[in-house]
């Protein structure tokens, strides 16, 4: 299952309908509570699509508020609890977003997949070679072993699972059975 | 028994620690009029900081404007007037208030007290920054970062002032020191400051020394908040972040010390201490013009 949430929605929906930006702390508390809300809701599996295209700035405690701790409660390494059904794509993330997005997702030693409307999707945050290496293969291919994304990346398979395993801690891949599956919005 | 406090001819934060240094002689609840007829310019700063002057003061202080026209119909302009006259008891003329929409000021002194007060001054900014940053030839990313900072520098009052403060943005020519265009943000409020914010939550580093340098040191070079949660504190590193990509200046004063970060332009010394005692934290953000190449 797919959802799609429209945060510049949210925030005129939660917060005021005359706001275009997500600012302030306490703004962006209430929406994550917003999308938690949404969330909770759904009992399936479920890859969300985070849409920031009718959003206009982002600032630091913003993004703090809203992207690290949201990601942070479904990041195995964070919450032993995290569910496995739970995934995300930012979609419509531009300038005005970028540089407190990579800030708070470098200060917490997250990442997350980043979907441009023009461009290829990648990860932004904290991620090293590795994992940036099998994620891209696995992006590419759709779902793979984690021999054969070795294979494709270019490098010894203990490290390609390795990788693997961590991206799927954090919830950048899907694990099906011996296979690795890239979150997609159209997978 | 009123006690005259004179302001200089050019107010800026340089020049109002002369008035703090009048002021700390003065009991709080001793009148004082502060004489500013014969001042012909102030900063963003100098104008916030004579606000909050007026509201550290428990018997309402005595305010005389500018003699010069220019100067006091700017003051009007900038927004000083209008919340003046509820904290201070104007004497002599008060230039006319102007309607809405004729002011030349980037950002008129706002009051800042609330989270919607910061989204409202961040919209108004946008507009006026993208054209404002493009006449000190600053790439038009840069403006995304400018209202960034803004709302981060507001923020500040919001979490961790405990009262309201002030907040104003113009550019002028900074002769002094620089001879270019600069366009400077100022917030400045009356709240506890950063060291008793810091010791609100067991912030206080485990060392003998404890006093409002430090405090600055910790928050603002350290990043330490009173809040637990290890996402804080980025507001101020994002705004130290901004100002070096633009070899910026930032200054903060809190209680009796000074901390700033310095760019080659400029001759402040980092850390300023025993300064006069003044509540709350005032920061100044100064973004030059960029040279043309």
């Amino acid at each position: 299952m797919i959802k799609h949430i429209d945060l510049g929605s949210v925030l005129r929906g939660t917060v005021s309908e005359r706001y275009t930006n997500l600012v302030t702390r306490p703004t962006g508390h209430a929406v994550r509570g917003a999308i938690e809300q949404i969330m909770r809701s759904i009992d399936s599996a479920t890859l969300t699509v985070i849409d920031f295209s009718h959003v206009g700035l982002l600032d630091f405690s913003c993004a703090d508020e809203i992207i690290a701790k949201l990601l942070q409660r479904y990041d195995a390494r964070h919450h032993a609890d995290a569910p496995e059904t739970a995934y995300f794509v930012f979609r419509g993330l531009n300038e005005a977003h970028l540089e407190a997005i990579e800030w708070v997702l470098q200060h917490h030693g997250l990442a997350l997949v980043a979907e441009p409307l023009d461009g290829e999707a990648h990860l932004l945050g904290d991620v090293n070679d590795d994992e940036r290496a099998v994620w891209q293969v696995a992006w590419r291919l759709g779902a793979a072993s984690f021999p054969v994304v070795a294979e494709h990346a270019g490098i010894d398979a203990s490290r390609a699972e390795w990788a693997l395993d961590q991206l799927y801690q954090r919830r950048l891949l899907r694990r099906e059975a011996d296979r690795f599956v890239a979150v997609r919005p159209e997978s | 028994m009123t006690t005259v406090i004179n302001v200089p001819p050019s107010l800026d934060e340089g020049t109002f620690e002369k008035v703090l240094e009048q002021v700390a002689a003065v009991p709080a609840d001793a009148k004082i009029l502060v004489d500013a007829r014969h001042a012909r310019w102030s900063s963003p700063y100098g104008l916030t900081a004579l606000l909050t002057l007026a509201q550290t003061r428990t018997e309402k202080a005595a305010f005389s404007g500018p003699e010069a026209d220019d100067t006091a119909s700017y003051w009007q302009r900038a927004g000083f007037y209008k919340h003046a006259e509820s904290l201070f008891e104007l004497h002599g003329h008060v230039p006319r208030a102007r309607t809405p929409g004729e002011s030349d000021v980037l950002l008129e002194i706002t009051p800042v007290s609330h989270s919607e007060d910061v989204h409202n001054v961040v919209a108004r900014i946008q507009t006026k920054a993208q054209s404002l940053l493009a006449n000190l030839n600053i790439e038009s990313k840069a403006t995304m970062g400018f209202a960034m900072t803004l709302s981060e520098a507001c923020q500040n009052i919001i979490e961790h002032a405990g009262t309201g403060g002030w907040v104003a943005v113009q550019t002028y020519k900074y002769r002094q020191r620089l001879g270019r265009r600069v366009v400077v943000i100022a917030v400045c409020d009356a709240g506890q400051g950063f060291k008793r914010s810091l010791e609100s939550s067991g912030g206080r580093p485990a060392s003998d020394r404890w006093d409002d340098g430090m405090a600055l040191q910790e928050a603002i070079m350290r990043g330490v908040s009173r809040y637990r949660d290890p996402g804080r504190g980025q507001g101020l590193a994002g705004i130290r972040r901004y100002v070096g990509r633009w070899d910026g200046k930032l200054s903060v004063r809190s209680g009796t010390a000074k901390l700033s970060i310095i760019p080659d332009w400029d001759e402040d010394v980092p850390l300023v201490e025993n300064l006069p005692p003044f509540a709350g934290a005032q920061m100044q953000i100064t973004i030059p013009e960029k040279l043309a190449r």
